[in-house]
């Protein structure tokens, strides 16, 4: 074991790969992608439920090859490294509940983890609220955690199994090759493609999908998570996470600055809604979601791609998750709350307090 | 032979709370921690040392790693 074993997991390493995606995420914007949403996982796996046509709304269909990129990236780092282990068994089911109402939860505030870093770095003060109310739901997952919560152990298995979730995204990616965006269109073969919105905002294809390999592969090595950068913080009162996140708002404020994308305020930002309450309230469910679950959308991804089949399970949670969101008008939109958010919220507090505070046993 | 910790197949945070549990329970001493994932080796090390524990050894143990931490006694 060399000193450069890995280097991406100690202190300068977690800030180097935090500050790459902090200067990649808004050059994605500067190429194509939504405003304050050069990376947003769950907006784009929620683009890819779209695309799919797993829900309808016509303002966000895209299949995003960061997604693709993400989880193959890690998938290369793993074998590169040795650090493939295919496992499952640790409670799927519930994996794939959290999902859901984490993707539910973050589409009431219009953006995963990540893109609230990315918001606020942008200057959409609204970010603000929204990971108040992340750390918060993290804060209710450590009490969990003290109080004996687990969801049991993985098991070793076959290879293959690891392999599905990377394949599914080798599969998404020849849907995307297969079947090209058409000017004006709104289909192409199978996939639904946006003409207005969000959905329509794409930086194109190759480099998406690069920047999305790379920051796979680094994420991979550095374990950047940022759901465990909170719960570190308050848990175990370590920092080493949290100085990635750090990085990442600092880079990408500076990067924004430069590009001209940094503007300050509450009000018109871009994929944005001032409706506080609801700002805090979606992501306390996302926060509470990602602890329980032990890794944020990112980090799931990530895991998936090193052939934990749980990690998977929780993806595919999100993804169908988002489908609801939007079927259902659960989701927000600029204008504000969807018409059922503020009872998804409600009911997805009380199926992650459920799940909570009823799985715990000494292992 | 120091105390065993087995943190196989268990996703973070549960590796690092087993860790800090046993070094606050035993104060000084020797614990050995069986672990799966490459992960959760960098965080439990981190963790121990964290708690002026220092990492003895890292061992490869078939598909896992046992890592074995020491305080000695005032």
């Amino acid at each position: 074991m060399g000193p450069f074993k890995n280097f991406f997991s100690t202190t300068w390493g977690i800030i180097g790969v935090g500050a790459f995606i902090g200067l990649l995420a808004p050059i994605l914007q500067k190429l194509g992608n939504p405003g304050n949403m050069g990376i947003c996982v769950a907006c784009f796996e929620r683009d890819i439920s779209g695309a799919l046509g797993l829900h309808r709304a016509a303002v966000v269909q895209y299949m995003r090859p960061e997604i693709m990129g993400f989880v193959l990236g890690s998938l290369v780092a793993a074998y590169v490294f040795k650090e493939f282990r295919p496992r499952v068994g640790s409670a799927p089911i519930v994996r794939f509940v959290l999902g859901a109402f984490a993707m539910i939860g973050a589409l009431v505030f219009l953006g995963c983890p990540w893109r609230a870093l990315l918001r606020l770095a942008g200057g959409d003060g609204n970010a603000i609220l929204g990971l108040a109310g992340l750390a918060f739901g993290i804060w209710i997952g450590t009490l969990f955690f003290k109080g004996g919560y687990n969801l049991g152990r993985t098991e070793k298995t076959y290879t293959s199994v690891g392999w599905l979730l990377p394949l599914i995204m080798i599969g998404s990616l020849i849907l995307r090759l297969m079947f090209p965006q058409v000017e004006r269109e709104a289909q192409s073969g199978v996939l639904f493609y946006s003409l207005t919105g969000p959905g329509a905002m794409h930086a194109p294809l190759a480099l998406s999908l690069v920047i999305g390999l790379a920051v796979g592969f680094l994420a991979q090595r550095s374990r950047f998570c940022t759901m465990g950068a909170i719960r570190d913080l308050i848990l175990f009162r370590q920092t080493h996470l949290f100085l990635g996140v750090l990085a990442l708002v600092v880079v990408a404020f500076v990067t924004n600055l430069a590009l001209g994308q940094f503007h300050a305020g509450f009000e018109d930002q871009p994929v944005a809604h001032t409706m506080n309450v609801w700002n805090f309230g979606g992501m306390v469910v996302a926060g509470l979601a990602f602890a329980l679950a032990g890794g944020c959308p990112g980090r799931q991804l990530f895991m998936a791609g090193e052939g934990d089949g749980d990690a998977a399970v929780f993806v595919l949670g999100m993804i169908v998750g988002a489908a609801f969101a939007h079927n259902f008008g659960l989701a927000s939109s600029p204008k504000g709350l969807g018409p059922h958010g503020a009872a998804a919220v409600i009911i997805g507090l009380v199926v992650c307090l459920f799940i909570g505070l009823t799985m715990r046993k000494k292992v | 032979m120091g105390t065993i910790v087995d943190a196989r197949g268990l996703n973070c945070p549960q590796p690092v709370l087993m860790t800090l549990e046993k070094i606050k329970e035993l104060a000084k001493g020797e614990i050995e921690i069986l672990v799966d994932t490459e992960t959760s080796k960098e965080n439990v090390s981190r963790a121990a040392e964290s708690r002026k524990w220092c990492v003895e050894e890292v061992r490869q143990d078939g598909e896992g790693y046992r890592i074995m931490i020491k305080k000695d006694g005032d």
